[in-house]
C-alpha cells in the first residue's frame, strides 16, 4: 500500500555557531550576521523516515516550510535528499508566528496542497523540535488543527502489518513507550530514529528539475487572518537578553600531582565524601 | 471570585514523578503574588491514583481534579487532551503549568492547540509583570540568548519547565479544607476511539547509578574524553565520589553511554553541589543545563574553551593524564 507524507521543515541558522549569535544593544533583536542556514538536524531525520517508507512502500514525499523566501535554496537540498516536491509558505502575513500560528499556516499549506491533487496525506513528518527556538510544539499542535492523533519523540517507526498498522516507540525519561497506529498520522521524529543519508551530486542534478511552488497569503484563501502571523500568535515576544552565567574562573597550575592534590582539597572543602 | 493557577501533574509508574512538585512550589510562589485568594489546583490523569491524589494536597494544591480510570493507565493524545481541555474550558485557569518532559512536552501544547491560547516551551524561569500577567523566560539558540514570552490576550496562559529548572519547596500555608474531585467518566468512556492511536505498553530502562536529579556531584564528560577507556574511567571517578556520570550529545553519538544522562536543553537540567567537567568545550546547550551547580570545575586541554568562562576552578591540561592520577588520588585518600 502506497504512502502519501508530507515533512514539514525548518530552515535554521547553524547550530554550530550559536556562540555568534549576539544581540542588538539598540534594537533589541537578534543578530545573527554570516551563520549560514540549514535544514534542522531532526529535520533530516523526519525526511530520512519518510524517504524510508517511500522506498518501501511507495507514494509520494512533499516537502512544506513556512519561512522567508530565501528558504529556496535548503528546499532545493532537501528535494536533493530524495524527496518529490517542495512547497515554501511565504509571506509577511505569515511572519512573527508563535506555534499555534506556524502550525495553523502549515495546516492550511497541507489542505491547499491535498486539495489540489484531490487526496489526503497518510503521514506527516516534522522533526522533533528546531534547532532555534526548540519549543517542540509544532507537531502536536499541527496534529490538533489537523484532527489525527500525533506523537513526539518519535524513536522507533515500523509497518506491522500489511494491513496499515505502524508499531511505533516514543522515548520517555528512562524507557520508552509503544504504540500501534494507522495513518493518519502526525509524527514528530527523534534524532535518534535514523541516520539522514547524504546528498549525492546526482541528487543535486535531479532537485534542479523537481518542482517547487511558493505559495503567499493569497494562495491560502481557506485560512483565518486570525490564526495567522503576528497577530494571529497568542504568544508574544517581550525583552531578550544574553544570561550572564560568568564565573570567577581560578586557575589551578602546577605538575599534575600539584593540580590533583588541589582538586582532591577544593572537593573536600564542598563536602564530598570520598569512597572508594 | 478567586483566580485558579493550574499544575498538570506528571505521573511515572503510577506516582506522582518529583518535578509536579518543583512546578507546585512555584505555581504556590505566583498564586501569593497574584493575591486575592488565588487557588493553585492540580489536574491529575491516570490509573490507581486516589492515594497519590492526596500528597499533592499537602503541597499547596487547594483542589486536586482527578481522572482515575483503567484507560487513562497510559498517556494518548486521544484521551488525555480533549478530558485536560473540557475541565479548562469549564473552569478557565489563568495560568497552566505542564511539566516538559516526554509526555507533558506533547499534551501541554495539543491542549493550548485546543484551547487556541498560547504555551511558552522549556521555561528557566516564571514571573509576573506588572500587570499581573504571566512573563516566561524562555531560552533559545540552544540557550545562548533568553526571551520574555507573554501571553496578554488569551486565557489560560501556558508554560511548560523541565524538571530540575524549579527547587521543590513546601508551601508556607498549609490548607486544611484542600479536595479531591473526581470525575465521572461513564459519559466520556463511551465516546473514546483509540482506533487511530492505541498505547500498548511502557518499557522502563533504570539508568545505571545515581539518578542525575539526586546526585550531589556530577562528572560529566564531553567528547574530549575521547575513548571508551576513558569513559569507563569517568564512571569510576564519579561512582568513588558518591555521585553520578553525565555527559554532553557527542558521547552519546560515539556510543560511550545513553542520551539518558545528557545533561542540556535537550537533556536535563541540573543542580548538583559539585560538577566536574572533563573534555567538555562549553557549548551554550550544555551550558544551560549546568549552570545551577554550586561549585563548577573543569578539566580541558584547551585553554580558550568557553566551559571556562563558567568555571569556578579551571584546569587547562590533558585529561589523559588528570583523570587516571584523581581516580588513584581518591582511592588512595579515602583507603
Amino acid at each position: 500500500m502506497p504512502y502519501n507524507s508530507v515533512v514539514c521543515v525548518k530552515p535554521v541558522p547553524d547550530p554550530k555557531h550559536y556562540d555568534r549569535v549576539t544581540i542588538d544593544p539598540v534594537k533589541k533583536t537578534i543578530t545573527r550576521e554570516g551563520i549560514p542556514t540549514v535544514v534542522g538536524p531532526a529535520d533530516k531525520c523526519a525526511i530520512e523516515a519518510a524517504l524510508q517508507l517511500r522506498e518501501r512502500f511507495g507514494g509520494t514525499v512533499a516537502v512544506l516550510s513556512m519561512a522567508p523566501l530565501n528558504a529556496e535554496e535548503i528546499l532545493r537540498e532537501v528535494l536533493a535528499m530524495g524527496a518529490d516536491e517542495a512547497y515554501l509558505l511565504s509571506d509577511r502575513a505569515f511572519g512573527g508566528a508563535d506555534t499555534l500560528a506556524t502550525s495553523y499556516t502549515l495546516f492550511q499549506g497541507i489542505r491547499k496542497i491535498e486539495a489540489a491533487g484531490n487526496f489526503r496525506f497518510d503521514f506527516i513528518f516534522c522533526g522533533n523540535e528546531s534547532a532555534d527556538g526548540a519549543t517542540a510544539q509544532v507537531s502536536s499542535q499541527l496534529g490538533e488543527w489537523l484532527g489525527c492523533p500525533h506523537l513526539w519523540n518519535v524513536s522507533a517507526f515500523e509497518a506491522k502489518d500489511d494491513e496499515g498498522s505502524f508499531s511505533l516507540k516514543t522515548k520517555l525519561e528512562n524507557g520508552f513507550m509503544e504504540w500501534k497506529g494507522r495513518p493518519p498520522l502526525v509524527l514528530g521524529i527523534a534524532r535518534d530514529l535514523n541516520k539522514p543519508r547524504f546528498i549525492s551530486v546526482m541528487g543535486i542534478m535531479k532537485a534542479k528539475k523537481k518542482p517547487l511552488t511558493i505559495w503567499g497569503r493569497g494562495d491560502l484563501n481557506e485560512a483565518e487572518d486570525t490564526y495567522l502571523g503576528l497577530s494571529g500568535s497568542p504568544t508574544q515576544a517581550g525583552e531578550i537578553f544574553t544570561p550572564d552565567m560568568k564565573r570567577s574562573g581560578e586557575l589551578l597550575s602546577g605538575t599534575p600531582e600539584e593540580i590533583v592534590g588541589r582538586l582532591v582539597t577544593i572537593l573536600r572543602a564542598n563536602g564530598v565524601v570520598l569512597k572508594a | 471570585m478567586s483566580e485558579k493557577i493550574w499544575v498538570n501533574a506528571e505521573v511515572s509508574d503510577g506516582k506522582i514523578a518529583e518535578v509536579t512538585f518543583e512546578l507546585l512550589s512555584k505555581a504556590n510562589e505566583l498564586a501569593e503574588a497574584l493575591g486575592d485568594g488565588t487557588e493553585v489546583e492540580v489536574t491529575l490523569l491516570g490509573d490507581g491514583l486516589e492515594s497519590e491524589a492526596g500528597r499533592l494536597l499537602e503541597w499547596g494544591a487547594k483542589t486536586v481534579l482527578l481522572a482515575d480510570d483503567p484507560a487513562l493507565k497510559m498517556y494518548s493524545p486521544l484521551t488525555y487532551a480533549p478530558l485536560l481541555t473540557s475541565w479548562a474550558t469549564a473552569r478557565k485557569p489563568v495560568i497552566w503549568l505542564f511539566a516538559a518532559t516526554a509526555v507533558g512536552a506533547t499534551l501541554g501544547p495539543a491542549v493550548a492547540g485546543r484551547l487556541k491560547t498560547g504555551m511558552a516551551a522549556h521555561c528557566v524561569d516564571l514571573l509576573l509583570d506588572d500587570r499581573k500577567k504571566l512573563k516566561a523566560l524562555v531560552p533559545s539558540f540552544g540557550g545562548k540568548v533568553i526571551g520574555e514570552i507573554l501571553c496578554p490576550g488569551h486565557l489560560p496562559q501556558m508554560a511548560s519547565v523541565k524538571p530540575g529548572i524549579f527547587v521543590k519547596k513546601a508551601p508556607l500555608k498549609k490548607h486544611t479544607d484542600g479536595k479531591i474531585e473526581k470525575e465521572d467518566l461513564t459519559q466520556w468512556r463511551q465516546k473514546l476511539d483509540q482506533s487511530g492511536l492505541e498505547p500498548v505498553r511502557i518499557e522502563r530502562r533504570p539508568p545505571k547509578g545515581l539518578p542525575l536529579n539526586e546526585a550531589e556531584v556530577v562528572v560529566c564528560g564531553g567528547f574530549g574524553v575521547g575513548t571508551d577507556k576513558n569513559w569507563k574511567l569517568l564512571e569510576e571517578l564519579a561512582e568513588s565520589l558518591g555521585g553520578a556520570t553525565a555527559c554532553t550529545r557527542p558521547p552519546v553519538d560515539e556510543g560511550w553511554t545513553g542520551e539518558y544522562c545528557m545533561v542540556g536543553t535537550s537533556g536535563q537540567s541540573i543542580r548538583p553541589k559539585v560538577y566536574l567537567g572533563f573534555g567538555i568545550s562549553g557549548a551554550t546547550h550544555h551550558i544551560c543545563g549546568m549552570n545551577e551547580a554550586g561549585v563548577v570545575v573543569s578539566v580541558n586541554r584547551d585553554e580558550d574553551a568557553p566551559i571556562f568562562q563558567v568555571s569556578d576552578y579551571r584546569v587547562v591540561a590533558d585529561l589523559n593524564v588528570i583523570l587516571p592520577l584523581l581516580v588513584e588520588a581518591i582511592k588512595t585518600k579515602s583507603s
